[in-house]
């Protein structure tokens, strides 16, 4: 459904995204995950027709996004981040407007169904400027769904929503990808580890990881992470614990739990319990805990902040 | 086509659901009448050529043409709304004429309300009532071109003021450009910028002329400013 092949944008000197490569299948949720500034905003817009690639081309439903723009944006439905709208229109003066851009047929029940469909029903006569943030992210979803687009492109869909709101809008999200394409962008993990199928980490404009939530989890484990909890510990407990065959570092969390690393696919938890057992401790707790996706997340893009710094 | 009135529709609703529509409206109006007023008074003839042909028409309706545009795609730029119109399927140029349309339109109803000057004329005299309709042609056409040039520049900047100053700047200049030409009568310079003056092209109309030359003038300054908007508006994407 989309295919981007080197896509690189300049703004003047500036590089913002760099050879991005990666495609997108029908029905698919796929999250560009980044921290602000990565280059996710300027990608989108490329995939969306308003802003041309300096390099590279982006194909969305067979049309390339340059040369048959008009046919991209008639199949892409589009919010972007901060939601971008009329204050003096009332929410369905504007709904209509953009339906008869899109030159629509059947107007009234089109824009009935994505009032409906983002549950503002009841404010389609307010004018948006009074409206607060989580209706304005609605509206803005609303007028991306209003032509069922083929592919739905979501940028930062749930920034600024108190957290009921980024329940419902998330559910709203999984309830479209259903059935059609989307990509969206966040920089927060929860998001794209619970919405999307697939993560793109992007970071200083290159994808630097690719998977599903659970692949990436899985590959980007250097070690295996096993959570120490003693009672009565004395000082000497890191010692003791390190000198366990197969573990690479201890660190404590907090007064009496310590985070064991161990090398990658072995499990020391029985080896650990004996140790602190034939101290004389009391064991309160021993569990693995896997390397979460904001670990990942941190881990990748502060490495390469160090890797540029360096070069 | 269609997206050009969807565009000029929507931008009418702006225009009167916000107090720009009816400030501007009414203070031109009433300049107008106020000068109509002490023409009148003064000449004691019943002329419309008199309020059509004053230097102060000319600036107020340059002023005025300057407030109306500024906003059109500054505005749109500022707030970025333009990213959704630019992402739904429209062409630049249907942005750009269906905004001016919309001017256009108001600059109308404007100039179809002051039609009670001439009525008021021929209710106190005999006006020549032929002159004041080709009058009022290229008084129409003088706003057609003033408005366009306002919509190039709007397209050039998200500030407003920065928008409304350069327009006035430009009309402006191409009034008084009649002047330095006519400072170097019969050179192919001196004629060009007579020629090239704002306001060279009108008074053939307040005499009861109508000219297919001032017509083309009028609509080609139009035609350029509206060809250089849309080009304007491709290239902003490529910074």
């Amino acid at each position: 459904m989309i295919e981007a092949e080197n896509l690189t944008r300049y703004y003047g000197p500036t590089r913002a995204v760099y050879n991005i490569n990666f495609h997108v299948d029908k029905g698919e949720i796929v999250g560009f995950l980044g921290p602000n500034g990565a280059g996710k905003t300027t990608t989108m817009r490329m995939l969306t027709g308003f802003l041309p690639p300096s390099d590279g081309t982006a194909r969305v439903a067979g049309f390339d996004v340059f040369y048959d723009s008009l046919e991209v944006r008639r199949r892409v439905g589009y919010m972007p981040e901060t939601v971008p709208l009329y204050p003096e229109m009332t929410v369905w003066a504007y709904l209509d407007y953009m339906a008869a851009l899109r030159q629509l047929p059947d107007r009234g029940q089109v824009v009935d169904r994505a009032l409906e469909a983002c549950s503002i029903g009841d404010h389609a006569d307010t004018a948006i400027g009074k409206l607060s943030k989580g209706y304005r992210q609605r509206v803005g979803l609303a007028q991306a769904i209003l032509h069922e687009p083929e592919v739905l492109i979501l940028d930062e869909p749930t920034i600024g929503l108190d957290p009921r709101q980024v329940t419902e809008v998330r559910a709203l999200i999984r309830e479209i990808g259903r059935e059609h394409t989307v990509i969206l962008s966040s920089h927060i993990l929860p998001e794209v580890s619970q919405t999307c199928g697939r993560v793109l980490i992007i970071n200083k404009g290159e994808i630097v990881a690719e998977g599903t939530p659970d692949e990436l989890t899985a590959q980007l484990q250097g070690a295996e992470r096993v959570l120490v909890r003693i009672a009565d510990a004395s000082p000497e407990a890191i010692e003791v614990l390190e000198r366990v065959d197969g573990v690479i570092g201890v660190e404590s969390v907090d007064g009496e739990a310590y985070q064991v690393s161990c090398i990658r696919e072995h499990d020391l938890r029985a080896e650990l319990a004996r140790a602190v057992v034939e101290q004389d401790w009391g064991l309160l707790e021993l569990r693995s805990v896997g390397m979460s996706l904001e670990d990942i997340f941190l881990e990748l893009t502060t490495e390469e902040t160090e890797e540029s710094e360096d070069a | 086509m269609r997206n050009v009135w969807t565009v000029a529709r929507r931008e009418l609703y702006a225009y009167f659901s916000s107090p720009i529509a009816y400030v501007t409206m009414a203070a031109f109006l009433a300049v107008m009448g106020l000068l109509s007023w002490l023409l009148i008074i003064y000449s004691q003839q019943a002329v419309m050529g008199y309020t059509l042909g004053s230097p102060w028409i000319f600036f107020t309706l340059i002023l005025y043409a300057a407030v109306v545009t500024m906003r059109l795609l500054a505005e749109e730029q500022r707030s970025g709304t333009i990213e959704l119109v630019l992402t739904a399927p429209v062409h630049d140029w249907e942005l750009i004429v269906g905004k001016y349309l919309a001017s256009l339109i108001l600059f109308l109803a404007m100039v179809v309300i002051s039609l009670y000057q001439p009525y008021i004329l021929a209710r106190l005299g005999n006006p020549d009532l032929g002159a004041a309709a080709s009058g009022y042609l290229g008084f129409i056409l003088v706003g057609a071109a003033l408005l366009a040039i306002g919509t190039l520049t709007s397209t050039l900047t998200r500030n407003q003021v920065v928008a409304a100053i350069l327009s006035v700047a430009i009309g402006v200049a191409l009034w008084l450009v009649e002047f330095v030409g006519s400072r170097s009568p019969g050179t192919f310079t001196g004629d060009f910028l007579t020629q090239l003056g704002l306001f060279a092209h009108y008074f053939d109309f307040l005499d009861g002329i109508i000219d297919t030359q001032h017509i083309v003038y009028y609509l080609s300054l139009v035609a350029a400013s509206l060809f250089l908007a849309t080009r304007v508006l491709e290239t902003r994407r490529w910074r």
